[in-house]
C-alpha cells in the first residue's frame, strides 16, 4: 500500500499541475521551456562547489580519519549506551549521502534488517539528511558567506534526531 | 565558513593518510570524487531541467496560490522577513511540499531557484556592492535548516534499501521515524531562532 502511494506521489503531482494549467488556459509548453532553460543554468553554478565539497569529503573519508575518531569517541557512547554499531553511520550521515547508505546498509546485513540495530539504523536515515551537502547545494553560486548559526542549528537537528532515532526504537520494540 | 573548513578537510586527511599508510585510498579519493561530482551533476541536468519546467507552469497556476494559503502561517512564522514577497513564498511552498511527498529530485532544484530569489532581495534591500560575498539572511538560513531536517512522508530511499535485504516489514519503521524527524526539526528550528536572536 505504501510503496503504491509513493509510487503515486511523482506522477499525480506532474498531473495535478499540468490539468490545472490546461484548465486555466496557459502555454504549457512555453512554460516549461522557460522554466527548463533555467534549469540548466543553476546547474552549471553548482557545479564548480559540487567538484570541491566532494574531492574534500572523499579525502576525509579514505584517509582513516574516521576510524580514529570513533575510536576516540567508542567510550563516551558506551557509558551513555549509545549502540556503538551506529556510530560510524551517526558520524558520516551529514557529510556523505552515498556514504551513509553504503555503511546502513552494511550494519543492517551484520545485525539483521528487522533487529534493533537494524531498525535504528533504518529510522536514521529516514530522518535526517545529508546536512553538509544540501547547505553546499543550497549556497553554491550564491556568492555567500556560509554563517555559522546554520551548520550549528543543522548538526544540532541532526544529533536530536539520531538520539531520537535510539530512543524511539528501543520504546517501540 | 567553507574557506576555512575545506583546507583543514584537506590538510588533515592528506596527513593522516600519510601516517597511517592511506595514502593509496587517498589517491583513489582523488579521482573518484571528480567522477562522483560529474555523474550527479549530469543526473541533475536533467532533473534540474524537468522540475524547473513543471515549476513554471505550477507557479502560473492558482493551484500555488492556494496551497501557498495553507502555508502560510507556518511560512510567516519562519521566515518573517519575507512576509511580503509573494512569489518566494510561492517556490519555498513548493519546495516543502516536495520534499513532505518525498520527491527530493523536484524539491533541490525548486529549494536552489528559492535560495537564488531570497539572495536578489538580500542584495537589494542591502544595496550590496558587487563581486562581494553577503551574509545569508535570516530566511536563507532558516530555508537551509528546513531542507536539511528532511520532513517526509514516506521515507521511500530506506524502504527499498529494507525490501531488498529481506525485511519481513520494510514499512515498520515509519512511525519512529516520523517522531524523530519532527524532533530533530523542531529543535533546529528552535536552535536556529535563538542563534538569530543572540545575534541581534
Amino acid at each position: 500500500m505504501i510503496s503504491y502511494i509513493s509510487l503515486m506521489a511523482m506522477p499525480l503531482v506532474i498531473l495535478i499541475i499540468i490539468i490545472f494549467a490546461v484548465k486555466e488556459k496557459k502555454d504549457t509548453f512555453d512554460l516549461f521551456i522557460d522554466g527548463a532553460k533555467e534549469g540548466i543554468e543553476i546547474t552549471i553554478k553548482i557545479f564548480p562547489t559540487l567538484i570541491g565539497i566532494f574531492f574534500s569529503i572523499g579525502l576525509l573519508r579514505n584517509s582513516g580519519i574516521m576510524d580514529m575518531v570513533i575510536k576516540i569517541i567508542n567510550p563516551i557512547t558506551r557509558i551513555i549506551n549509545f549502540p556503538t554499531e551506529i556510530i560510524p553511520l551517526a558520524l558520516i550521515r551529514p557529510i556523505s549521502g552515498s556514504g551513509a547508505i553504503g555503511i546502513a546498509t552494511d550494519i543492517m546485513k551484520n545485525n539483521g534488517v528487522d533487529s534493533y540495530i537494524g531498525k535504528v539504523a533504518s529510522v536514521i536515515m529516514g530522518s535526517t539528511e545529508t546536512t553538509i551537502y544540501t547547505i553546499a547545494v543550497y549556497t553554491a553560486g550564491l556568492k555567500v558567506k556560509i554563517n555559522k548559526d546554520v551548520l550549528i542549528a543543522a548538526l544540532f537537528a541532526d544529533a536530536v534526531g539520531i538520539i531520537c532515532s535510539v530512543i524511539f526504537c528501543r520504546i517501540m520494540s | 565558513m567553507l574557506n576555512k573548513i575545506w583546507p583543514l578537510f584537506i590538510i588533515f586527511s592528506i596527513f593522516y593518510a600519510v601516517l597511517f599508510g592511506n595514502i593509496q585510498e587517498i589517491n583513489s579519493a582523488i579521482f573518484d570524487s571528480t567522477e562522483n561530482a560529474i555523474t550527479i551533476t549530469i543526473s541533475l541536468v536533467g532533473t534540474m531541467c524537468l522540475w524547473s519546467g513543471i515549476m513554471k507552469i505550477a507557479c502560473s497556476t492558482s493551484l500555488i496560490n492556494k496551497l501557498c494559503r495553507i502555508l502560510n502561517p507556518i511560512l510567516n512564522f519562519l521566515f518573517p522577513d519575507i512576509k511580503n514577497s509573494k512569489k518566494i513564498k510561492k517556490e519555498i511552498s513548493m519546495n516543502i511540499i516536495s520534499n513532505f511527498l518525498g520527491l527530493g529530485n523536484a524539491a533541490t532544484p525548486i529549494g536552489i531557484k528559492a535560495m537564488q530569489s531570497m539572495n536578489n532581495e538580500n542584495n537589494k534591500i542591502k544595496n550590496a556592492e558587487k563581486n562581494k560575498y553577503n551574509k545569508l539572511s535570516n530566511s536563507m538560513k532558516m530555508f537551509i535548516l528546513i531542507n536539511t531536517a528532511s520532513i517526509q512522508l514516506i521515507p521511500t530511499t530506506i524502504f527499498s534499501i529494507r525490501k531488498s535485504l529481506g525485511s519481513k516489514n520494510p514499512t515498520q519503521i515509519i512511525v519512529p521515524v516520523w517522531l524523530a524527524t519532527i524532533c530533530a526539526a523542531l529543535s533546529g528550528i528552535f536552535c536556529l531562532k535563538l542563534l538569530i536572536k543572540r545575534e541581534k
